[in-house]
């Protein structure tokens, strides 16, 4: 193809080039009466798309079948918070009934009041009509993830902040030789409570694009939830490490998820599902997933395993917050993609 | 002649389908277009629909690009060679040496008012409804734009409208014409359509009609005519349907669309698994050290 610039004013042998071909089209049509190349595709210009090159477009002129998400950063930050609050109050529950650990368990729950306060800002932000968000408690559709999940959200939010303000009373009281056991019940009802539902929050996620239209996200509907749900579960013992907690507890969760991410990372790279790989593999989003996988994968993991626990930390939390962005790229991409939408709803 | 009444033609006459609960539904017939667009102005005019960018695209004559928020009626140009069917306009002579024939395919692409519907069942606001004819509808008033329908589609038809444009930032989509149906008015492409390439009428009546027209037309040496409504897919039948020469893939439709419902199972059995495995490592963990 002719390249771009060069008008007369151009110096040297890029101009002598242009000239030369110049020579060699006139010299091709007075010989054959016709000239073979397709001339220049412009952005814009008259040429259909493929006319110039040999290899047709897939499906109209290869227009994407469908729609790309219209979700900005707002999302994937969510769905990496949403999964840091949510996995903390699993953390929190093990820690209060498992581990009898006040201190952990109570870090872990402002962990999830927080995350879910940062979360419920990042979704209402997102949306076209931002002053509309309470729509999304106007009816419940167990059909719909978008809905499920906001109603998780809302509940979870109003939970999470009850049980953290009881199991911080409660820890007041017992100090000062305090504390009632109708408190007791409270706190590890709210706190119970606030875990079944964290779990859905950090999971649900992977339901709210694994059953869409988008061929990268639906061909991972079984991994999606789980690989956003132990993503979670580790960045909340990665984030509890960076506080300063360092019970063994919590680097065996750290350890268990990393190992998980690495079998995530193994799937997704030999997964065959056609031209919906490409966009986990290739391109902006390949990169990022490649990125993320690694961070919170084999990274992480070695570095726990050799007691660094500052560095896997970071290592996992940046792994999870990448590839969370990967996955958002990678269905814009995927969505532009007309053949792995004709592929996965082919014939 | 009062409104409504333009022609004899049961596809201009007054009705009343959407009182008497009828499912109503398009049924349109590529083989019969002429191109001429008055299907998209009609709807961006009656309906109000903003304009959203003059942009050259270079495919045939098609420059509206493809159905979204601000496009609900949308006129495909396909060019394919000769040997991909019989050619429509009538036999095309090959002489050496000179422009190579093709067929020229046009087809008013439209919301398929899904018998299920993936943009209705994944949005979380009850904003999106099916009307009393059996279509789905955005109702805008309540739409707060979460983006759910968008990826929820699989024809890639519903959309946000980005701003500046009027009603920005909310879900839009054809209305089926809703409005002029409650007066017994027909949707304002069909009304506008100067081949009744698209028809509009009951959606029982029009498959009929569609099914005598594709008999007639494989009759006639056409034989890749196929009819495009999805009966046999998740979708359960599409209520705006097409008449198609050759594969679906080459219109930019799904082969076999799947509304992504479809997936729920699996997914929310994986979340729910993983739930239950994130507890048991946090409580194996907790226990053990």
């Amino acid at each position: 193809m002719a390249g771009a610039g060069g008008g007369p004013g151009t110096p040297g042998g890029a101009q002598e080039d242009r000239e030369r071909r110049l020579a060699e089209l006139r010299e091709e049509a007075r010989r054959t009466g016709t000239v073979s190349a397709p001339g220049v595709n412009v952005e814009g210009g008259p040429l259909p798309a493929g006319s110039t090159s040999g290899a047709k477009p897939a499906g109209y002129y290869g227009q994407p079948v469908v729609k790309a998400p219209v979700w900005t950063w707002e999302i994937p930050t969510y769905f990496f918070v949403g999964g840091l609050a949510g996995m903390s109050a699993v953390i929190a529950a093990a820690a209060r009934f498992i581990g009898h650990d006040a201190a952990t368990s109570i870090a872990a729950l402002w962990i999830a009041a927080v995350g879910a306060v940062i979360s419920a800002l990042l979704l209402i932000s997102d949306l076209g009509r931002s002053s509309r968000f309470l729509n999304m408690l106007r009816v419940f559709k167990r059909r719909s993830p978008m809905s499920v999940g906001a109603w998780t959200l809302a509940l979870f939010g109003g939970l999470s902040v009850l049980a953290l303000t009881l199991a911080t009373a409660q820890r007041h009281l017992l100090s000062a030789g305090g504390g009632s056991g109708a408190l007791a019940v409270l706190v590890s009802v709210s706190s119970l409570g606030t875990a079944v539902l964290g779990s859905v929050l950090g999971t649900y996620t992977g339901v709210l694009i694994g059953a869409t239209a988008i061929p990268a996200w639906h061909r991972h509907r079984v991994l999606l939830p789980a690989h956003f749900g132990i993503a979670g579960l580790g960045s909340s013992a990665a984030l509890l490490q960076l506080l300063g907690f360092h019970r063994p507890a919590l680097v065996a969760v750290a350890l268990a998820a990393s190992g998980a991410e690495c079998l995530v990372g193994a799937t997704v790279e030999l997964a065959r599902h056609g031209a919906a790989d490409r966009a986990l593999r290739t391109g902006r989003s390949g990169a990022l997933l490649r990125l993320g996988g690694l961070l919170a994968g084999p990274t992480a993991f070695v570095l726990w395993l050799m007691g660094m626990l500052p560095f896997g930390a970071v290592a996992f939390l940046l792994g999870a917050l990448v590839s969370r962005f990967g996955w958002l790229a990678a269905g814009r991409a995927s969505a532009r993609d007309p053949q792995s939408t004709l592929e996965a709803q082919g014939g | 002649m009062s409104i409504g009444q333009g022609t004899e033609s049961p596809n201009q006459a007054a009705h009343d389908y959407l009182a008497e609960g009828r499912t109503v539904g398009f049924f349109t017939d590529p083989t019969v277009c002429i191109g001429c667009k008055a299907c998209e102005v009609a709807c961006k005019e009656w309906n109000m629909v903003p304009d959203d960018g003059y942009a050259w695209s270079g495919h045939s004559y098609d420059n509206s690009g493809d159905l979204g928020a601000s496009t609900w009626r949308h006129v495909k140009f396909l060019e394919q060679d000769l040997a991909a069917g019989n050619q429509v306009a009538g036999p095309m002579t090959v002489e050496p040496g000179g422009e190579e024939p093709f067929r020229w395919l046009f087809v008013s692409d439209v919301c398929k008012h899904c018998e299920e519907a993936g943009c209705l069942e994944a949005c979380p606001t009850g904003s999106i409804i099916r009307t009393d004819n059996g279509a789905v509808f955005v109702q805008d008033d309540v739409c707060n734009g979460c983006g759910a329908c968008v990826v929820g589609c699989p024809f890639g038809v519903i959309d946000r409208r980005p701003t500046p444009l009027p009603g920005a930032g909310g879900a839009f989509k054809c209305t089926f014409c809703y409005d002029r149906q409650a007066v017994g008015l027909t949707p304002a492409c069909a009304k506008a359509c100067p081949t009744e390439s698209i028809q509009f009428g009951p959606l029982d009546e029009l498959k009929e009609r569609a099914a005598v027209r594709v008999h007639e037309l494989r009759q006639s040496g056409f034989e890749d005519a196929r009819l495009y409504d999805a009966a046999d897919t998740s979708v359960r039948g599409v209520h705006a349907f097409f008449l198609l020469l050759g594969d679906p893939g080459a219109y930019g439709l799904p082969p076999r669309p799947e509304v992504p419902t479809v997936h729920l199972g699996p997914a929310w059995a994986s979340a729910l698994t993983t739930a239950v495995m994130a507890m048991l490592i946090a409580v194996v963990a907790f226990a053990l050290w």
